[in-house]
């Protein structure tokens, strides 16, 4: 649907971000954060980010949202959902996160350095070919793609999981792949639980 | 024995791969226990995190799929991956507040023939191995108690985060209950539901090292001898990972980690073959068999 994308890469950033996460069952209480830090403190990562949480939702207030979605704070969630348990004003944190990390792909804005879009990308990629994920070889594609030179610095670890027999080298496909992508392909590859259908162009 | 009600067993890519001896403890330790596992015919991916950070209807759509799987089976589902019982569950959820989403991934299950009413529970081993088989049947299967064992138990993020359902969701006590019916001893371990970092490991090294490192450093001032698990994405940086962490901040950790399907396992008197404990790469032996004694 041609129209559906023009539509979301003409809109605000701001908007286009606002409009998924009220599709969240609980997603408007964003307009309900207080600033008081308690996701911050929380956040085993926060001191390696760039901004943290609670600095992500005075940047969405603030028009910058742009900056975040450049920024490391998002790829170094790792869902443990701690901000979202204890947030006094019941934001849930971990899912603008999710949301911040679609939209940066979804927008070509996502940090050249982070690896964790690339994982992203395979572990879908991976998914959608097989119905499942083959870890060995998610970890050895992920590897040439980023630092083959980092694969000989792990080859004592793999060698060690091989003779365990740990490192089952071919991957299971599930009968129902065919089935799974006639699902799929009923459904938008766009962020947002209400998002209509067809592919999303990256804005430019 | 009478049997308890049947259940559909989703393993999860994780035990499927490198955590195999996840896997094995869980259905040997079920059978031992009479909880019938009937794995999930030709289940698929549940879509968590790393799916999910860049595809969340789709990464719906793929929990969705196994929930009508389940629903057709008439069973609930058991999962022993916390980040599929939060991904399986979280749909579960959505489906249940949202009747958009809902018809949006019923219309898509249908390209496939399939439906879902929304009867399946999504279900944790451990929460069924503590709530409905008991203290009273676990401590009878006993063979070989694990007396004085200091276990670090580790819950790690999601198996009570975020929705709390089955467990406190900063400081379950589940596992630790668990732990002391088959003798061993839970030691304090406050940071028993910090996260291990995931899949940072991969994508954020330094990160995920610092993580661990924080984790190891409160097991072993604690005196644990060895750390319980139940995720195979925490046992994998706890246990694989901790040679890096030494080389990093020259430090000494050589925890033995095991599953707590494992530690049951052994309690029951299985082999440490069946249970996988020799494809672990941190030698427990020692421990184990120091404590073990025969009932």
């Amino acid at each position: 649907m041609p129209e559906l994308q023009a539509d979301r890469t003409e809109r605000s950033l701001a908007d286009v971000f606002l409009e998924d996460i009220y599709s969240i069952p609980g997603g408007e209480k964003i307009k309900e954060c207080i600033q008081c830090g308690t996701c911050s403190a929380s956040c085993p990562t926060s001191y390696a980010m760039d901004y943290t949480p609670r600095e992500v939702i005075a940047a969405l207030r603030a028009g910058i949202l742009d900056r975040v979605l450049k920024s490391n704070t998002i790829w170094l969630c790792a869902s443990c959902y701690y901000c979202t348990v204890r947030c006094p004003s019941g934001v849930k944190l971990t899912d603008v996160m999710y949301e911040l990390k679609r939209l940066a792909v979804e927008f070509g804005l996502a940090d050249e350095k982070a690896k964790a879009p690339v994982v992203s990308k395979l572990f879908v990629d991976l998914v959608d070919k097989n119905g499942r994920i083959s870890e060995v070889e998610l970890v050895s594609k992920f590897l040439l793609k980023t630092n083959p030179f980092a694969a000989i610095g792990m080859m004592p670890r793999a060698w060690k999981l091989l003779v365990r027999g740990r490192m089952p080298l071919v991957p299971h496909r599930i009968k129902g792949i065919s089935e799974l992508e006639k699902c799929a392909s009923t459904i938008s590859e766009v962020s947002g639980l209400h998002a209509g259908t067809g592919k999303i162009e990256k804005a430019t | 024995m009478q049997a308890r009600a049947e259940f559909s067993y989703y393993p999860g890519c994780s035990v499927e791969g490198m955590n195999k001896a996840y896997d094995k403890s869980a259905r040997v330790v079920c059978e031992a226990l009479s909880i019938d596992l009937a794995e999930l015919n030709d289940w698929n991916c549940c879509g968590a995190s790393a799916y999910m950070s860049i595809r969340e209807l789709r990464a719906h759509l793929l929990s969705a799929r196994n929930l009508a799987l389940a629903e057709k089976e008439k069973k609930d589902l058991v999962v022993v991956c916390p980040a599929c019982l939060t991904t399986l569950a979280k749909t579960n959820h959505y489906l249940k507040e949202d009747s958009g989403f809902k018809r949006t991934i019923s219309a898509a299950l249908k390209a496939a023939d399939l439906q879902y009413m929304g009867s399946v529970k999504v279900r944790h081993l451990i929460e069924i191995i503590v709530n409905e088989v008991g203290e009273q049947e676990i401590k009878a299967k006993v063979k070989r108690k694990l007396s004085g064992l200091k276990v670090a138990p580790y819950y790690g993020c999601q198996l009570t985060r975020p929705f709390g359902e089955i467990d406190d969701k900063e400081f379950p006590t589940m596992f630790d209950k668990l732990l002391q019916w088959i003798g061993a001893q839970p030691v304090n371990f406050p940071l028993k539901a910090k996260c291990c970092g995931g899949l940072l490991m991969m994508t954020n090294e330094d990160v995920g090292l610092e993580l661990n490192r924080t984790l190891l450093n409160c097991a072993a001032e604690n005196g644990a001898e060895c750390l319980g698990t139940l995720c195979p994405l925490c046992h994998m940086n706890l246990e694989t990972y901790q040679d890096s962490v030494n080389k990093k901040f020259g430090t000494d950790y050589k925890i033995p980690t095991l599953y707590f399907t494992q530690l049951l396992g052994l309690a029951f008197g299985y082999s440490r073959k069946i249970l996988g404990i020799n494809e672990e790469l941190i030698p427990s032996q020692q421990i184990t068999e120091k404590y073990a004694k025969v009932v």
